[in-house]
């Protein structure tokens, strides 16, 4: 991957103009908006999707743009767990950005069920939200890379799950696009994602059913016409009353014979029969998660992503899960580095309680289980980046996610007792973000 | 640039590995775990090849010895150590105890290796040497040694007394590596090792262990009554030096440790690709893809299980990957182990359980592996204090601190 000039001016421009700031001024509570009242008083009450912009093509591509696939780690076949200087730099930044912005907001972000705007549009010009998109439409790196999308998902989840979800969810669907979508597609959407005010937007799988299987979708999409129609309800849609476009995931009718298989819908959030609700949940609150209607939705022809080719689909599902799992071995690292000082500084019994096998080994199993799930998790993404199957590795960096991402949630509470429960500690909020993070399809795209 | 797929340089080393494993050891792997104590002779026209092998590859090669010093080298080194742990976890994907049993590649060859003089070397290089640190009364605490080694000067030798257990291949080796007190009341700076030829009069072998697993791999005891060896035969430095001495015979284990980890990925290697075999035959599939929840039970366990090798065997890999490019690596190589050693037993275990009667039968190799498997947990430092290496580590305590 190679980052032209202007992602480097960009990153840099950035950095220089959060250095040495007040962080409280700046960023300070966010007075409740209006949409942040509705949702602690109405749950459930249903308002039409944002606004909106028109997006329109401002210029006829002959056909589509891609990324070049990232090539420098073929060049040698070593194993490695270096990243490229460009990976560094980025990388560096995102963590940067997480320890002096995003931390010291979460707790905040957290009670209002929102993240301060003016941290996201920062977050933004960081340049996370248009990794995805080709050069040729704006974008600032040459190269496709899953592996710089997870290295920046981890950075940023070390700050805080919930804001990096807020923050990545955007450079999901202009990821989406910006690989799966035609000439047509990437000409009326991507350049907005790389313009003074992207919009904010979300890829939506997952559905508020028991036992939910991305596979047998309860959202269905019917050929009308020329068209489609949508019909269903999406869940845990972040920022979803702000959102202005949509990438949907939807069971296509079988017709003619043709078997059961899954599309991705390109929807605005303008078009009739759009609504959205709150839906609020354990955590991800700076994420203000929604829900998204689709009564009825019409669509043209061309708001279906690479044709419903099934594979795209079982890919995108893969992809989000290796974000998930960059978020969590974040998360999970956060933890780690939270716990060291409490345990030594804690005493009980006349000595620190780390003096304590039962307190030690805790933390010896958070570590090794942290960096376990890093390394599967890098694992998959750098064989996506190198055009290995990846389906089977990023479901095994989910297994891990689920099972030893939570476990270390609980141990980080576990280990402050009493105090780990209660707010004036972050490891709570990390508990409940990290049992998201072995749930949720889709949302983030790497 | 970030990659974590096997590097293709060693596929060769890695390929060979697996056709020894799959021609050598399994045929014969049922044989030896019944018939405990009676050398797999098989093996001996494997040194022939083995040697062949680690000439390829002087930094690696198939042995439990661990892997040699790199020389230093620009940019990212794939070396000795990766090399090693791949080849070793193959092997064991064969058999384990005759990865630990192997010709002429002891443990004892390690401590050789690292800090024999060149006069020794050219007198001990091509021994097999095995390691007898072990006692009666104590196991992880190396510095409990209580066997004496006392200079007579006059002979220029020294003696040594004591008891020594748990010697792997203690029968079969040339040369046994002993670790043993120059001068009991200056603690564990006193502590130094030797080579005591297997033929010296005073050096009885007690007994041989019957065991739980790795039954193909003997465990001697021995008795060191009176036992003269050459002043020459110590290992290292004679001084007595409360700062460096104990730390430099303890080295050994920065290196073993990610070899016992790549052994543990290679039994749980087995027993997971023999369980997906079985659940294939029987007609269950994996799909990747769905939630492990919405498949059957069995599935969802497996998956489960495959997240945790995967896990312990990247950790491994890294842990090797530092060594080789020189990156400090205790913390890492003490996860690797922790973490491969309790995850092959759980998985072991676990595959005899969801393959169900035929899992624990002797018709498969399953109960064999969830047998050889739990040793992996144990030596070259036990789970506990694995834990503790990190623990003390991460915290910043010292051994009088976290006990």
């Amino acid at each position: 991957m190679s980052v032209t000039n202007r992602g480097l001016a960009v990153g840099i421009r950035a950095l220089t103009r959060f250095a040495g700031m007040d962080v409280i001024d700046r960023l300070g509570l966010r007075k409740p908006s209006e949409r942040v009242l509705r949702r602690a008083t109405a749950t459930g009450f249903r308002t039409a999707g944002a606004a909106g912009r028109t997006f329109r093509a401002t210029q006829k591509l002959a056909s589509a743009r891609r990324q070049a696939p990232e090539t420098a780690s073929k060049a040698k076949g070593l194993f490695d767990l270096t990243p490229t200087d460009d990976q560094q730099m980025l990388q560096e930044a995102a963590r940067e950005f997480a320890a002096a912005e995003i931390r010291p907001a979460a707790e905040a972000a957290d009670r209002a069920d929102a993240t301060p705007a003016e941290l996201l549009d920062a977050a933004a010009e960081l340049g996370i939200a248009s990794l995805g998109v080709p050069e040729e439409l704006g974008g600032i790196v040459e190269e496709r890379s899953a592996v710089t999308a997870t290295l920046i998902a981890e950075a940023l989840a070390h700050g805080d799950l919930g804001i990096a979800v807020a923050a990545l969810a955007p450079g999901a669907v202009s990821t989406a696009i910006g690989l799966w979508g035609d000439a047509d597609q990437q000409a009326t959407y991507l350049p907005e994602f790389v313009g003074d005010e992207p919009p904010v937007a979300a890829l939506t799988i997952q559905e508020p059913t028991a036992l939910f299987d991305p596979f047998a979708l309860g959202t269905v999409a019917r050929r009308q016409g020329d068209g489609w129609t949508l019909d269903g309800v999406k869940s845990l849609v972040p920022r979803v009353a702000d959102a202005e476009l949509f990438v949907v995931a939807a069971r296509i009718e079988p017709q003619n014979g043709s078997g059961p298989r899954t599309g991705l819908f390109i929807v605005e959030s303008r078009t009739d029969g759009v609504t959205t609700s709150p839906d609020p949940a354990m955590g991800l609150r700076a994420a203000s998660t929604g829900r998204l209607h689709l009564d009825g939705v019409r669509l043209p022809a061309s708001a279906l992503l690479a044709d419903g080719d099934d594979d795209v689909y079982r890919d995108a599902i893969a992809l989000g899960r290796i974000g998930w799992a960059a978020l969590a071995a974040g998360t999970t690292k956060a933890v780690l580095d939270y716990v060291i000082p409490y345990v030594n500084e804690r005493e009980a019994f006349g000595e620190p309680i780390s003096h304590r096998q039962a307190v030690a080994f805790t933390v010896s199993d958070i570590a090794i289980e942290a960096e376990g799930l890093r390394l599967v998790t890098y694992r998959a993404a750098s064989r996506a980046d190198r055009g290995a199957s990846f389906r089977r590795e990023a479901a095994l960096a989910r297994r891990l996610t689920a099972d030893k991402g939570m476990w270390i949630g609980s141990q980080g509470v576990q280990l402050l007792g009493g105090h780990g429960y209660v707010k004036d500690h972050p490891v709570e909020r990390w508990y409940r973000d990290l049992r998201a993070a072995g749930i949720l399809e889709g949302t983030l795209l790497v | 640039m970030i990659n974590l797929e096997n590097p293709k340089k060693f596929q060769g080393l890695v390929n060979m590995t697996r056709q020894v494993s799959e021609q050598m050891f399994r045929p014969i792997s049922r044989k030896y775990d019944r018939a405990e104590h009676v050398y797999p002779k098989e093996l001996d026209g494997l040194r022939a090849v083995l040697e062949g092998m680690n000439e390829g590859d002087p930094g690696g090669g198939v042995s439990a010895s661990g892997g040699r010093g790199n020389k230093v080298k620009e940019g990212n080194v794939n070396g000795g150590n990766v090399s090693t742990v791949l080849s070793v976890a193959e092997a064991c994907w064969g058999d384990t105890s005759f990865v630990l049993t192997m010709p002429g590649q002891g443990l004892g060859n390690a401590a050789i290796a690292a800090v024999a003089d060149d006069e020794q070397l050219a007198r001990f290089g091509d021994k097999w040497a095995s390691m007898a640190i072990t006692e009666p009364h104590f196991g992880s605490d190396s510095a409990a040694v209580q066997t004496t080694a006392i200079l007579d000067e006059e002979a220029g030798e020294y003696v040594l007394n004591g008891t020594k257990i748990f010697v792997t291949s203690g029968e079969r080796c040339d040369v046994v590596v002993v670790w043993a007190s120059v001068d009991p009341s200056k603690g564990r700076a006193a502590i130094k090792s030797f080579i005591v030829p297997r033929d010296n009069p005073g050096l009885e072998l007690v007994r041989l262990e019957h065991k739980l697993g790795i039954r193909g791999s003997d465990t001697a005891q021995f008795a060191l009554t009176d036992c003269r060896i050459p002043k020459e035969n110590l290992l290292g430095s004679p001084e007595v030096d409360a700062k460096k001495s104990f730390a430099g015979v303890m080295q050994t284990f920065d290196n073993t440790r990610p070899m016992v980890a790549a052994m543990a990925v290679g039994v749980a290697k087995a027993s997971l690709e023999r369980t997906f075999e079985l659940f294939r035959e029987a007609g269950v599939e994996v799909d990747y893809d769905r939630p492990a929840h919405l498949q059957t039970g069995a599935v969802a366990e497996l998956l489960r299980l495959e997240s945790d090798f995967e896990a312990f065997r990247l950790l491994t890999l890294e842990a090797a990957w530092m060594a080789d490019n020189r990156k400090p690596n205790s913390v890492n190589a003490s996860m690797a182990k922790a973490k491969a050693g309790r995850g092959a037993t759980e998985i072991a275990l676990k595959c005899v359980e969801l393959v169900g009667p035929l899992g624990y039968s002797e018709d498969e190799l399953l109960e064999k592996w969830a047998r050889d498997a739990k040793i992996l947990d144990i030596f070259e430092g036990t789970q506990q204090i694995q834990l503790l290496i990190i623990a003390r580590n991460l915290l910043g305590k010292s051994s009088a601190e976290l006990k």
